[in-house]
């Protein structure tokens, strides 16, 4: 297989663009609807850049809830990051400053794009995915703090499902033996157990405990 | 006002940290056998967990709505080996259909 450039990365994630760009322009709207301004929803995108977890402390906010409570939804839906940025540690090549950096391009979505399979990640697939989903997240919340309402709902337009779609057609290709059969289904099946009973971010980061199937032989 | 910003910038710097951990210190090395071993089944076990809490997770519920259809639909792109963008715009628009006839 040749070498899967950056460019490469920027188009694998076109489509989503779309769709990350109007989750940014629902996530901008609801940030000033909740008392954030035009400007704190735009600054948040920029310097966070992990939709799920925005929208979860807003929410939190929205609801009545301390900044306290709000940071700490946001900091556990996030804590998968640590566990996905070990995992490609090894491709981020380049100074402490370039990691630090290139490290804030991985989302879910840049994270899945460029995943090879047993493990391996493309560098240039990452970056290129990142960049560009990172553009449209930041651009689509600076749309929507600043036009606020009156922006059609992406449920309605169905990118909602947009998302699932990708991680399975994501997935589906990583699946070469029982094992990652085993670790996906697994991983499934204890974020829907836990979804209704744990605070959101926990389904999730005990679903990655899946992964330690990996130390059966 | 500074609640909000004290949100942004709470959540901003415990991101970008947490983003930062495994590139800054373990960067351009291998990983040891064992953390290796476990690490290659990260991206089936997440993107399981990612795929099913998109599909049936809103907030903090479970719920089936018309984001199935979508889903199954692009199963069915997925199967017929549809590229990825076919996949996600099959999902997208079938969604969409059945969220104005439903």
């Amino acid at each position: 297989m040749a070498e899967r450039t950056f460019r490469d990365g920027a188009r694998a994630v076109g489509p989503l663009a779309i769709a990350v760009a109007g989750f940014g322009i629902s996530f901008g709207v609801i940030a000033r609807a909740v008392g954030f301004g035009w400007l704190a929803p735009i600054v948040m995108s920029a310097t966070t850049f992990a939709g799920s977890a925005q929208f979860a402390s807003v929410s939190v906010l929205r609801d009545g809830g301390t900044v306290a409570a709000a940071v700490a939804a946001a900091l556990l839906l996030n804590a998968r990051y640590a566990p996905i940025g070990i995992s490609v540690a090894p491709y981020l090549t380049g100074s402490v400053v370039s990691r630090f950096v290139h490290a804030q391009l991985v989302v879910d979505e840049s994270w899945a794009i460029a995943a090879e399979g047993e493990g391996r990640f493309s560098r240039s697939m990452l970056l290129g995915a990142g960049v560009v989903l990172y553009v449209s997240w930041v651009a689509g919340t600076t749309v929507g703090a600043i036009v606020g309402q009156g922006i059609g709902d992406p449920a309605a337009l169905g990118l909602d499902a947009a998302f699932a779609a990708l991680f399975l057609g994501l997935l589906v290709p990583l699946l070469r033996d029982r094992r990652h059969v085993a670790a996906a289904a697994l991983g499934a099946g204890i974020a829907l157990a836990l979804t209704p009973f744990a605070p959101a971010g926990v389904p999730i980061i005990a679903a990655s405990a899946a992964c330690l199937l990996g130390l059966k032989r | 006002m500074s609640q909000t910003w004290l949100l942004v910038a709470l959540v901003g710097a415990g991101t970008v940290a947490i983003k930062a951990i495994g590139p800054v210190l373990l960067g351009g090395r291998p990983l040891p056998g064992s953390l290796s071993r476990v690490i290659e089944l990260l991206a089936p076990a997440l993107l399981g967990a990612l795929v099913a809490w998109q599909t049936f997770g809103i907030g903090e519920a479970l719920a089936i709505d018309e984001r199935v259809i979508g889903v199954a639909a692009a199963a069915v792109a997925i199967w017929r080996r549809a590229p990825l963008l076919v996949v996600v715009i099959v999902a997208t628009l079938t969604t969409a259909l059945a969220r104005a006839i439903l």
